[in-house]
């Protein structure tokens, strides 16, 4: 099985996937920078595809990660991948994009048994999910995705951007204190749900906050 | 790839309409278009975030209905042409990222178009059989040619040379756009959204001559001369004629008097509508432009193409306003526009570009940069 998996919640990162390659992976990339989406995503994709040498009638699946993530940024990801999806007619999965860096620390050598995934919100605050861990097993997400500031955050060890960001409230572990959701974990998290006849989200975004937009009140009279 | 008729797909979101068009040539075969315009009716404009989610959910499902519109396939399509600026920039995003990926997925090339130059676009396809309005001289742009474009998000009077590379701006406005000041109005007068229509209709009704309401930008300093133009010549500004509305609004509200909802409507109309034709009309006689084409939403204001019309034959300039669903955005409009770049033998943009909320109209089309085709990390 070959899928093409993209996350744009905080980084561009896309990757090729198939459970006959050597530990997933096919190819990948990812940008350092969270602003230039719309420039990278669809050139880096074709790269993927060419250096592959495979095209989208290859492709079994594609993937994409629904956030919560940045707006603009994250639906670069999920226009590109709803349409790649439409032209090439295969199906689209989404998966919670926090659970990229989950995977990423389960197979990482310390894991705790419990902990919280947080990349940064802006605004002063971050998205963050708990997660525990079971040997041999994918991590399970118990709580989140939720939205809100990093003090406010249960007392447990923390991976991810959004934990490095505020490590003077959080217990951020300084390995993962700049890691963002990768394509690269999303993709493999999605060939084992996959794999285990799991379902996956749809590709539906996961804003967690509303548009911000205020119903103007009744304007003042002059009197 | 097809340069004498090619078919192109357009996309267009760089506001509150999610549009697909796809034109052969210069004739049109669809133009769908999905609008978010009834969820900000609640907020008095268009919030750029509602937009923003709106184009994403509508993309998929209206590039399936304009295919299916079109009866093509998008095996048939030779290019694929998207709005890439100016607009609101969340939105952009959207269709630009769509677009792109269009173009990864079927390997057609691709162009970024500037949306203003679009607007000018729509001039050039085909008459429709029994469709209103005209645009003169079918596929051909007239020489001399000036284009007004009025919107919600825009409004600016242009020289065309050359539709797919000689474009200038001879003016705009320096705030609000003429259709934000309507809905602005709307609001201060309690007339619901979209403030354009309303006001219209109400206008109708008022005496605009009981209330003289400031034309921007129009005393010496900013007019200068023909011979030594000032610095806003044939620019506008509809900030402050917003707030002389709502002062005359508290006023009679001070006095206890009744607002006269009408009168004031009719007189926002005729200052907003006196200053863009006037300065849109000075700009065209002193540039030598004979013909002039009416673009964007506000090209429904009745007021609007009346005085337009009469000013402009005064003038001895033709004026030319295609049907009304081609003035508002749309992804005809983009795809006319394509279709010319592709005649023209211009090279297509690539797909390492990024959308631009302030394209200016000197870029008809983004140029492929030289990395493009190693930009990918
Ligand atoms: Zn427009």
């Amino acid at each position: 099985m070959l899928i093409l998996a993209i996350d744009t919640s905080a980084v561009a990162s896309a990757a090729l996937m198939s459970d006959d390659a050597m530990e997933g992976v096919v190819g990948s990339f990812s940008t350092e920078d969270t602003r230039t989406h719309a420039e990278v995503l669809a050139p880096g994709i074709e790269n993927l595809l060419a250096e592959a040498g495979v095209t989208g009638a290859d492709i079994d699946a594609i993937v994409v990660g629904v956030g919560p993530g940045p707006f603009t940024g994250l639906r670069s990801g999920i226009a590109t991948a709803r349409t790649l999806a439409h032209v090439w007619n295969k199906p689209l999965h989404g998966l919670m994009s926090l659970d990229a860096v989950a995977l990423e620390v389960a197979e990482s050598t310390d894991a705790p048994a419990e902990f919280l995934v947080a990349t940064d919100a802006r605004r002063k605050e971050v998205y963050w999910a708990r997660y525990t861990l079971t040997a041999g097993q994918l991590p399970k997400l118990v709580d989140g995705p939720h939205v809100g500031f990093a003090a406010d955050l249960p007392d447990l060890p923390a991976y991810g951007a959004g934990a490095g960001l505020y490590s003077d409230v959080l217990r951020a572990d300084p390995d993962f204190s700049e890691e963002h959701p990768d394509a690269l974990y999303l993709g493999q998290f999605a060939l084992a749900k996959l794999a285990a006849g799991e379902t996956l989200l749809d590709s539906t975004p996961l804003y967690l906050r509303e548009s911000d937009a205020q119903v103007p009140g009744p304007r003042k009279r002059a009197l | 790839m097809n340069r004498s008729q090619p078919l192109v797909l357009g996309i267009e979101s760089s506001c509150d309409e999610t549009g697909v068009g796809i034109v052969r040539g210069t004739e049109l075969l669809t133009n769908t278009v999905s609008s978010s315009m009834d969820e900000h009716v609640r907020f008095g404009g268009v919030i750029p975030e509602i937009a923003s989610r709106a184009h994403l959910d509508a993309f998929v499902p209206t590039l399936e209905a304009a295919l299916a519109e079109a009866d093509v396939t998008l095996d048939e399509i030779d290019a694929i042409a998207v709005t890439s600026g100016p607009g609101l920039a969340g939105a952009l995003m959207v269709g630009v990222c769509a677009a792109k990926a269009l173009a990864v997925a079927t390997g057609k090339p691709l162009y970024a178009i500037n949306h203003l130059v679009a607007h000018v676009g729509v001039g050039l396809l085909d008459p429709r059989p029994g469709g209103a309005g005209e645009t003169g001289n079918g596929p051909a742009l007239p020489e001399n040619l000036g284009a007004l474009l009025v919107s919600g998000g825009h409004t600016e009077i242009l020289r065309i040379r050359s539709i797919t590379d000689d474009v200038e701006l001879l003016g705009s406005t320096i705030d609000d756009a003429a259709g934000e000041a309507y809905d602005k109005v709307a609001r201060i007068l309690g007339l619901g959204y979209p403030g354009g229509p309303a006001i219209d209709r109400l206008a109708r009704e008022g005496n605009a001559k009981a209330i003289r309401f400031p034309r921007g930008l129009t005393q010496p300093k900013y007019m200068g001369t023909a011979e030594e133009p000032g610095r806003h010549r044939y620019d506008w500004s509809f900030s402050g004629l917003k707030t002389a509305v709502a002062r005359c609004v508290e006023q009679f509200e001070a006095k206890g008097e009744a607002v006269p909802v009408a009168d004031i409507a009719a007189a926002f109309q005729e200052a907003v509508v006196d200053v863009i034709t006037s300065k849109a009309v000075l700009a065209c006689r002193e540039h030598g432009l004979t013909n002039v084409l009416l673009g964007g939403g506000v090209a429904a204001n009745s007021r609007l193409r009346q005085l337009t019309e009469q000013r402009c034959s005064a003038a001895g300039i033709r004026l030319h306003v295609p049907p009304l669903d081609l003035c508002t955005d749309n992804g005809a409009m983009v795809a006319a526009l394509g279709a010319q770049l592709v005649m023209a033998g211009i090279e297509p943009s690539g797909l390492a570009f990024a959308p631009d909320s302030s394209m200016p109209v000197t870029t008809v089309s983004a140029p492929a940069p030289e990395a493009a085709q190693t930009a990918a990390v």
